[in-house]
């Protein structure tokens, strides 16, 4: 079995983002880039199984579509473990566009289950995945919070409205994770981060695509109104204003 | 041409989102100068139906499957594709729930169909297509343009009001034809009759400053006597002290309740992008200069274990419980 797992490259989950050029555009002066953080758990995850032994997975690759300037989250990607790398050579501003590029790479490098994030933690498309199983009319199972191989058959739990199901279906798959796909992103070692400089990057030119959406300009959240403190000895007071302010007790 | 809605049920109920999804949709389609149409998948009886008119959906269509049964990504897309195509729908409404998310993106390529998930409000503009969405988790608005001739938008739960606007719609039964699913279905663990966490309109939530597992008793009393649920930062569901269907924020449940009570939680920014949602924020915290106070509109800088008691007896008060 072949796994892909697909990258996005974010800003650090820490960051205050701004805007420059009259709010249109995001300002990266500072910018801390990383793997986005589902997609370093889904890796995780892969390499898990592959390191298992059992499972009967052969590699994990993870393909980006970003130019030039995101390769030090791919190189990071392999040396947290991933076996080879695939850049896409594009600009990623829009899902369907990546979403293409990516079935591009899944029909020539033949994957058998291709990991995506629930959201990317910069545009929040929330897209990719499903987008690319349509793209290929494959199976893709979301809100996926476990993953197993049993006798060569992926076996997945998903979140459902109050609970649980665990289902499977046929190979290949997009399987869309979230919570619970691993508990901690697993780490480079210093061997992982030499050997990285010497694992192959496959260079893709990306295939002509309509653009569909187009982000034209930035609000940053209206500040809400001060805090209004309540004192530590009278909490009831506290009841009694969100009674009288806000109605909703 | 019209506006079609999904309208999801819950062992053939609607609730709240689903009357949220219909009213936005009947907007949408006013600015739009046509009509909303609902679709609601599985087995959904007409009087249970015939709620979605008085929402603003002119037609009702209903979908009852054997290869439905099961939620199945490319059947579910597949249905509504048809009917989105039959209808020439111009915009298609669905949530951004798990279900949502797991079948707008689908969707979008089925009908060559540009999507933006987690929409703010209605369109700002019809033509160009221009809606405000969640952008850098909660951490900005994104203005953007749908440029093909359909569009997808999906929202987020307790998003918009549910406005009251009857119409005599018409019920239509429809038959697709579908292959069998290819998910098949194992196992399934559902907790029946538990308030949903998304679904709440009151959630009391803790964090590490709640200091260990046992102290959560009054915490769980505060949110029961309010009607609400209860949530937890991850930490809290990272030691197993709560379970991790409670873990709010960036990597957790995204939540919009109308209210969110934070003991005990320090407000870090991938917390505070699950729940910035929510209309109002408390937050009991013993640090004055923790950053939750900065999304709060009610504080109290005290020790949760002593403020917790007092405000359950407060609440017991006002109810008369
Ligand atoms: C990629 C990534 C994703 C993440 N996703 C999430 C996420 O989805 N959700 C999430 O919650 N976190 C997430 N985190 C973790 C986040 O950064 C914080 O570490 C976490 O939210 C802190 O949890 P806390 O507020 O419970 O604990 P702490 O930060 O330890 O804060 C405890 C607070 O309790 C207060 N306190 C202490 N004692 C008392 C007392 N007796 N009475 C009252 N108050 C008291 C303290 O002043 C402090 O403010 C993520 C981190 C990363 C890197
Ligand atoms: N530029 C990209 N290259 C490769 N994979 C991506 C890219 N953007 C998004 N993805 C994948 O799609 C998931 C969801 O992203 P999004 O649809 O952008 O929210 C991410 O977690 C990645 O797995």
């Amino acid at each position: 079995m072949k796994i892909l797992v697909c990258i996005s490259n974010v800003p650090d989950t820490t960051t205050k983002v701004k805007f420059t050029e009259g709010d249109s555009k995001l300002d990266t002066n500072g910018i801390q880039w990383v793997i986005n953080p589902w997609d370093e758990l889904s890796l995780t995850r892969a390499l898990e199984l592959k390191d298992d032994g059992n499972t009967g997975v052969k590699s994990v690759s993870v393909a980006h579509v970003g130019l030039s300037s995101s390769e030090p989250t791919i190189r990071k990607a392999l040396a947290i473990g991933a076996d080879d790398a695939i850049r896409v050579n594009a600009d990623s501003s829009d899902a369907y566009f990546v979403a293409a590029q990516l079935a591009e790479v899944v029909r020539k490098e033949q994957f058998d289950l291709i990991l995506c994030g629930i959201e990317s933690s910069d545009y929040n498309g929330s897209s990719v995945g499903g987008m690319l199983a349509e793209f290929l009319g494959i199976p893709s199972i979301s809100a996926v919070s476990n993953l197993k191989i049993e006798n060569g058959q992926v076996v997945i739990t998903r979140e459902v409205d109050g609970g649980k199901e665990v289902v499977t279906t046929p190979t290949p798959l997009v399987a869309v994770v979230q919570k619970g796909i691993a508990k901690e992103p697993r780490i480079a070692a210093m061997r992982g981060i030499m050997t990285a400089r010497t694992k192959p990057i496959k260079l893709y030119e990306p295939v002509p695509v309509e653009i569909m959406t187009e982000y034209v300009k930035y609000e940053l959240p209206k500040p809400r109104a001060a805090c209004k403190f309540v004192d530590a000895e009278n909490p009831k007071q506290l009841i009694e204003l969100l009674q009288t302010e806000t109605k909703l007790i | 041409m019209s506006v079609l809605v999904y309208t999801e049920n819950w062992d053939g109920k609607f609730k709240k989102l689903s009357f949220e999804l219909v009213s936005y949709a009947t907007r949408v389609a006013e600015m739009l100068n046509t009509s909303c149409i609902a679709l609601s998948i599985g087995n959904v009886d007409d009087a249970e139906l015939k709620k979605l008119g008085s929402y603003g959906a002119q037609k009702i269509l209903s979908v009852n499957s054997d290869n439905l049964k099961v939620f199945d990504t490319q059947n579910y897309t597949e249905a509504i594709a048809q009917v989105a195509k039959n209808n020439d729908a111009k915009v298609v409404v669905i949530s951004n729930n798990n279900v949502g998310k797991a079948v707008a993106p689908r969707l979008s390529v089925k009908l060559k169909a540009a999507l933006a998930a987690g929409v703010n409000g209605l369109p700002l503009s019809t033509n160009p297509f221009t809606v405000r969405k969640r952008a850098f988790s909660g951490g900005a608005i994104a203005h953007v343009v749908l440029k093909t001739d359909v569009k997808i938008v999906t929202l987020p739960q307790n998003s918009v009001d549910v406005t009251e606007t009857p119409v005599n719609a018409e019920v239509e039964k429809i038959s697709i034809s579908l292959p069998e699913p290819k998910t098949v279905v194992k196992d399934v663990q559902k907790q029946a009759g538990k308030l949903l966490l998304t679904d709440a309109e009151i959630v009391v939530s803790g964090g590490r400053g709640m200091k260990s597992p046992d102290n959560w008793g009054p915490l769980v009393e505060l949110a029961e006597l309010l009607g609400g649920a209860t949530a937890c930062s991850r930490p809290v569901s990272d030691e197993g002290w709560r379970p991790s269907e409670e873990h709010t924020g960036q990597t957790g449940k995204i939540i919009a309740p109308n209210l969110y009570i934070a003991v005990g939680i320090s407000g870090a920014t991938q917390h505070i992008a699950g729940v910035s949602g929510s209309k109002y924020i408390v937050a009991i915290n013993n640090d004055k200069s923790a950053p939750i106070f900065e999304v709060a509109q009610y504080g109290i800088v005290g020790d949760a274990q002593k403020v917790l008691p007092k405000l359950v007896e407060a609440v017991r008060e006002i109810k008369g419980k």
